[in-house]
């Protein structure tokens, strides 16, 4: 190779791999993209669910409820989350085919997606249980007594007291289990599920140009944080939309 | 609902001259237990439309539980109470206590019942037209416009109007427990309920909240008043009633109650306080 030449050669090379279309592996990754960022919406969202649902349980429940509540978000946040994917991946589409085989219907191939969401959004559910039960627990009582005082339902007070005096306290807490979503979507790539890491190093195996891809997998996902920083800035802006500045006070 | 029971205390003594008015709240022998603590050893009232009932008494007295009590932010360990003529049913709870049989009753009462705390607890997260209207829209079911256009009276009313827009945490304690009053008074209240109103204010807002209070005992609105502001109460109110270990020790008239007290604890009561 003349030495000269090798500079150019090197970046139109690298252009031709990262091109979205064949022979290059753009398109792969972005489709890998794709799919992490649908997994990490549906986890976090089927986290907030779990989650808000979880805090209620625990600060208002009857004590079975709190004693189940109290096992799940401690099992799930003390075992790894590589675990708990491959168990609840593989244990759960198991469990799930040999009821189904049982009941006498045929075994169904649970999707990728699907599974995935419902296996980081359990884990999320843990964290973000936690991460609520402080929010509420940070709004101060005397609004949440005079909802009481005047007369709202259970219903009524949460949707117009509880959720949006809690926001302010547990953006931050959230926050920081969607940057986790996003990541631990890699986390499924040991299940076979094409999203981006998984992508990334099919891409840099057939290619052999491993520094390229990783840093290229690593800037996309450099970019979900920042946007997402961006949006969760405006939010909390919202949110602590009647409380003044930390440094007004 | 709202139809007076006048049957049950026909002859009352307490109230004299407004005795043909109908009955807003009647409280029946109320006990309260915390745990091994009672707080109330069987308090009755009865308060009628237009009264102004002071409960005034030393920290520690049961005022402040009592006036809870009465829109079951506690649960009484015994006794009745009845309000709009309503009779609230409770359920025991197995363990010496009751909580109520009806949610939905509650609420619908509690609805009635205009509550201004020490603390104001505004919602923090709504601005004060926001705050006034939260209530009539959202549990009254009253339309949001016809809601608006009141609320926005009642701040004129507590001359907060050019604070509509204003979250609570950029207005002086005065201010928001001006704000809180309007809330109150927007759901059309049958009785108000303030607890210690002034209590959290610096001294130079206490006027001011005062004075909104003082123009809705003008106006012949029900209310219930737990206070430390004796001149204020003798002012204001209809009735006194003095609270000591929670029982009432002495009541009646405040030009009475005031001014010719019986008890010696009483007499030292208003010493201490003025």
């Amino acid at each position: 190779m003349a030495d000269a030449s090798i500079f150019p050669a090197a970046i139109s090379g690298m252009f031709e791999l990262l091109s979205p279309v064949p022979p290059g592996w753009g398109g792969n990754l972005l489709r890998g993209l794709a799919n992490s960022l649908q997994i990490a919406f549906g986890a976090f969202g089927l986290g907030l669910l779990i989650g808000t649902l979880g805090a209620y349980g625990k600060l208002y429940g009857g004590p079975v409820i709190r004693d189940i509540l109290a096992i799940y978000t401690t099992i799930v946040r003390a075992v790894p989350e590589l675990v708990l994917i491959l168990l609840l991946y593989y244990a759960g589409t198991d469990l799930i085919n040999r009821v189904l085989e049982a009941m006498g219907y045929a075994p169904v191939n649970i999707s990728g997606l699907v599974a995935g969401i419902v296996v980081l959004g359990f884990v999320q559910g843990a964290y973000g249980t936690e991460v609520l039960r402080g929010a509420i627990k940070a709004i101060p009582q005397g609004e949440i007594e005079a909802a009481r005082a005047y007369g709202m339902s259970p219903g009524v007070m949460m949707r117009r007291i509880i959720l949006p005096a809690m926001l302010p306290h547990a953006l931050p807490g959230l926050a920081n289990l969607w940057l986790i979503a996003t990541k631990d979507t890699a986390l499924l790539a040991v299940v076979g599920f094409s999203e981006l890491t998984l992508e990334t190093r099919q891409a840099a195996g057939a290619t052999k140009a491993y520094f390229l891809f990783y840093m290229a997998a690593g800037v996309l996902y450099l970019l979900v944080t920042l946007s997402s920083n961006a949006i969760i800035g405006r939010v909390e802006i919202w949110a602590r939309r009647g409380m003044p500045s930390i440094r007004e006070a | 609902m709202t139809a007076p029971l006048a049957t049950a205390v026909s002859a009352d003594p307490l109230h004299p001259v407004t005795s043909e008015q109908a009955e807003a709240i009647h409280v029946r022998d109320l006990h309260k237990c915390f745990g091994e603590l009672e707080v109330l050893k069987g308090v009755s009232l009865t308060a009628r439309d237009g009264d102004v009932v002071a409960l005034i008494g030393g920290s520690g007295s049961g005022k402040s539980t009592f006036l809870r009590c009465i829109n079951f932010l506690e649960n009484p360990t015994s006794g009745v109470i009845r309000i709009n003529g309503e009779d609230v049913r409770m359920i025991s709870d197995g363990h010496g206590g009751q909580y109520p049989a009806d949610r939905r009753q509650i609420e619908r009462i509690r609805s009635r019942l205009g509550m201004v705390f020490q603390n104001f607890n505004l919602w923090q997260h709504m601005t004060l037209i926001q705050n006034v209207i939260e209530v009539p829209i959202h549990v009254l079911g009253v339309k949001r416009d016809e809601a608006i256009a009141i609320g926005e009276q009642l701040l004129e009313r507590v001359g907060l109007s050019e604070k509509r827009d204003v979250y609570p945490a950029y207005l002086s304690g005065g201010q928001q427990q001006r704000g809180a009053i309007a809330r109150a008074l927007a759901i059309q209240p049958r009785v108000m309920l303030f607890d210690e109103p002034t209590s959290a204010l610096d001294p130079e807002l206490v006027g001011e909240v005062l004075k909104v209070i003082a123009d809705l005992a003008k106006e012949g609105r029900t209310m219930l008043l737990v206070t430390h502001e004796m001149k204020f109460a003798r002012e204001v109110a209809s009735h006194v009633m003095y609270l000591h270990n929670g029982v009432v020790e002495e009541e009646g008239r405040p030009e009475t109650v005031f001014g010719s007290p019986k008890s010696e604890r009483l007499k030292q009561f208003i010493r201490s306080v003025s």
